[in-house]
């Protein structure tokens, strides 16, 4: 008599057909050993915006009446697995419907399994992780991150992969021979069912300890009664005036939400080469969540605890290379790129050379007209 | 091994078995797309809004995937969406639309004279609040509003029950004895974005509960020359309303039927109006609807455990409101305590719409039950079955005499 549950953290829009692949291939997979189970996602991620963390989850059980339990909840808490569909994720998440900046282990439940598709090492992904104040394993897929978009779903198999690597790490939920039943039944597509027992042999665990893992202090907040709350659906604005900056002397930095991060939407970031910046103004402009710094000297700096990564500076910037959109999985901070590069110019432009070579993908969007034709004539190649 | 084990492994051997029924993991909104292509509607029309629109986006998908054909119409608006459906079903269109929150009030003319002109249209409505602020979770507001119109109101808390409630409202709603028009309340989140193991049944299974849809005399066609909804004025409209009245009171006895008819050809669909969970000795009764009785059952059992005599008694149908149905059901009871997921402020005892219907239905008894009237769950708040828990110790309180107090409303589960 049990009930076992899962989690896919993943990017709104992008991954929204994985996820609901793989919830669905749990319940599916658990159908064959005669338990009974749900598939949903997080009601507030809905509508999906772009890269957005958002949540689906299945749930199985081996009764009807066990599985009740579990029904009309939002999100089950004690989860024996989290699948977390890319790793840049593991920074933290924040809804769009906003809970704070969440820890990516915090629904896991003791002794569970955070599963994640990396191409990062155990230990450097458990640095970026938050502290959990109790053991788990950390399992890796060894895979780049994949995005497809609202209309169009790339089936590369990591949706099946994921599902292989689940039997593994937690066979009490689904054994390998059901998954590969149910993924069968699905896709009627045997390579698909290759490529999840090839996960299952693959997949590597990693045990993490209790205090393993970064120190940062997940955000947390407290939520009013009504007796507190100001009546009419009022919200009182924030301080309007622009921000002080400790030695700049002039700029303008406006004042933003200090608990309202929208960082971990991103996928990309914009890197800029400062040397070429000719002050145009376009990008500061066309940056729907005002995310440009106005320096002294009259640069545009995008600050990286409030862009969301959307790529519309890089697509406005007139100046050839000027603004590039990097993949998120190259960066470890939210560090101002104009203090590095006024620091050190020389330093700043090979990082910034060895960013972008590094980390090409593109997660969403294009950067020049015609890219996706050239894209497709690469891929028939 | 339990009961409840037992039927989810006889299930696993139904599949594509005898019953020639599917089983599907899909939401309450896909069950009831799958309704749409198995009673093959004509028409249906179509305006985004959450939860609802999980419908639409199913039934687009069949269509496109050549599984389903009907006249599928994206409309400018909840109000026109509605007006198509309106005319379409006079001529003699089976037809589907729905709508959530403030999308179905934004309908409402069109809604408040469907049934006066006797269409029997189907619709869903996916529980939603009704906004400010852009809220989407369930409240029951939205649908209860045409509760005084002549629609007649189903609650499911499953998505099974949503298939099989959407099969029956087509049967009810196009029975000639009734031409009213049925909503089918599925609570948003819970059923319409959760998928669940369901039967779907096979075609024939369907043609064979449900009859086609016949308007007779009454259809617009140019055969048949009538005008329907001329101007009528004082010396008309009353007995007009009288015929809504007596069809609406007709309802019962055809919903009956057919929940006869589908018991024996589906094997399943339960007591029509209510569902009586572990009531038989039951003390004290706790009422709700929708996806309420999940944590209510949670919660039942946990205090059967202990020995408290408790039951839940799930209110199926709103309208007809199966006043005999809860007199038989409550009456035996010392206290009943009554879950709204809905609000009526300023109302009796500042009670939701349920605690006041369910007062006036058991005011003739004899003996009757003390009432709890308690709000829960609104705006999608989750019910836990330690709410419930609680609530059902009020009910015990006053049924012992207790400080809770019957001329009140108790907000459950709100930080204070
Ligand atoms: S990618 Fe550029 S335009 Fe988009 S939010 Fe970030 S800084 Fe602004
Ligand atoms: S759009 Fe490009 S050139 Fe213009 S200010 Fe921004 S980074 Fe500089």
């Amino acid at each position: 008599m049990s009930t076992a549950s899962v989690e896919v953290v993943y990017r709104g829009i992008f991954q929204k057909t994985m996820a609901k692949n793989i919830c669905r291939g749990v319940v599916l997979a658990a159908r064959k050993e005669g338990k009974i189970g749900i598939a949903f996602g997080r009601y507030s991620d809905s509508p999906e915006r772009n890269g957005i963390p958002a949540k689906q989850f299945a749930v199985v059980s081996d009764s009807e009446e066990e599985l009740e339990e579990h029904l009309s909840r939002y999100e089950p808490d004690n989860n024996d697995v989290t699948i977390v569909a890319d790793d840049t994720l593991c920074k933290g998440v924040e809804s769009w419907a906003w809970y704070g900046l969440q820890p990516i282990n915090k629904l896991l439940g003791d002794g569970g399994t955070l599963v994640v598709t990396s191409t990062q090492s155990a230990n450097k992904l458990i640095k970026t992780i938050h502290r959990k104040g109790s053991p788990y394993d950390l399992a890796i897929v060894k895979a780049a991150a994949s995005f497809s978009g609202l209309w169009v779903y790339k089936d590369d198999h990591t949706d099946v992969r994921l599902l292989g690597a689940l039997a593994k790490v937690a066979p009490h939920i689904v054994s390998l021979d059901s998954i590969t039943k149910a993924i069968s039944e699905q896709w009627k597509d045997e390579s698909k069912v290759a490529s999840a027992m090839k996960a299952y042999d693959m997949v590597e665990s990693t045990p993490v300890g209790a205090d393993q893992g970064s120190d940062a202090e997940p955000f947390s907040f407290s939520m009013p009664g009504w007796t507190k709350m100001e009546e009419g659906l009022v919200i009182r604005g924030i301080d309007q005036k622009p921000q002080e900056v400790p030695g700049w002397d002039g700029g303008y930095v406006p004042s933003r939400n200090p608990t309202f991060k929208k960082f971990s939407t991103r996928t990309m970031r914009p890197v800029i080469n400062f040397d070429t910046c000719t002050k145009c103004t376009l990008c500061w402009l066309s940056c729907p969540d005002t995310c440009f710094d106005i320096t002294p000297d009259g640069f545009y700096d995008a600050n990286m605890e409030a862009c969301c990564g959307c790529g519309v500076c890089e697509a406005v910037c007139p100046v050839a290379e000027c603004v590039t959109m990097v993949n998120e999985e190259a960066f470890e901070d939210n560090d101002s790129q104009w203090e590095m590069w006024t620091k050190d110019t020389a330093g700043y432009a090979a990082w910034l050379t060895e960013k972008i070579a590094d980390k090409p993908t593109r997660s969403h969007g294009f950067h020049h007209v015609g890219q996706y034709a050239e894209e497709i004539a690469d891929e028939s190649r | 091994m339990s009961p409840a084990k037992a039927t989810a492994v006889k299930r696993v051997e139904a599949t594509g078995g005898p019953s020639g029924e599917t089983e599907e993991l899909i939401s309450g909104s896909e069950a009831i797309a799958h309704v749409c292509r198995l009673a093959d509607v004509d028409v249906i029309t179509a305006y985004p809004i959450r939860p609802y629109d999980t419908v639409m986006q199913c039934v687009s998908q069949m269509i496109s995937n050549g599984d389903f054909d009907c006249e599928f119409i994206v409309a400018e608006s909840e109000h026109s969406q509605f007006e198509i459906v309106k005319h379409a079903s006079a001529v003699g269109a089976r037809v589907f639309c729905g709508s959530s929150g403030v999308g179905w009030f934004y309908a409402f003319e069109a809604l408040a004279v469907t049934a006066g002109l006797r269409l029997p249209m189907v619709a869903m409505v996916g529980n939603r609040a009704l906004d400010d602020p852009g809220a989407f979770g369930v409240e029951h507001n939205d649908a209860l509003a045409v509760r005084d119109l002549g629609w007649m109101l189903a609650w499911v808390s499953t998505a099974q029950e949503a298939l099989d409630t959407a099969l029956i409202a087509y049967r009810v709603a196009e029975d000639p004895r009734v031409f009213l028009p049925c909503a089918i309340s599925c609570d948003g989140a819970f059923l319409t974005h959760s998928q669940a193991i369901v039967n779907v049944p096979s075609q024939e299974m369907v043609d064979g509960f449900l009859p086609p849809y016949d308007r007779a005399e009454k259809q617009l066609h140019p055969d048949n020359p009538i005008t329907i909804a001329p101007q009528a004025n004082e010396d008309w409209l009353m007995e007009m309303r009288r015929q809504n009245d007596m069809a609406a009171r007709r309802a019962r006895d055809v919903i009956i039927e057919a929940y006869e008819d589908f018991g024996a050809k589906f094997g399943r669909g339960g007591e029509p109006f209510i569902e009586r969970y572990m009531m038989e000795d039951a003390e004290v009764a706790l009422v709700g609807m929708g996806t309420l009785a999940m944590p209510v059952k949670v919660a039942v059992r946990k205090m059967r455990e202990q020995g408290k005599k408790v039951g839940f008694t799930r209110v199926r149908w709103f309208r007809p409101f199966p006043t005999q149905e809860l007199q038989d059901a409550l009456g035996g009871t010392k206290a009943v305590a009554v879950i709204d997921r809905d609000y009526s402020f300023g109302s009796t005892f500042y009670s939701g719409t349920l605690t006041n219907e369910l007062r006036s239905a058991l005011y003739p008894l004899e003996s009757r039950p003390k009432i709890v009237s308690t709000i829960a769950g609104l705006g999608g708040r989750e019910v836990t079955a330690d709410n419930v828990i609680e609530i059902a110790g009020m009910a015990f309180d006053v049924a012992e005499g207790g400080d809770v107090s019957e001329e009140d409303t108790y907000w459950i589960g709100v930080r204070e």
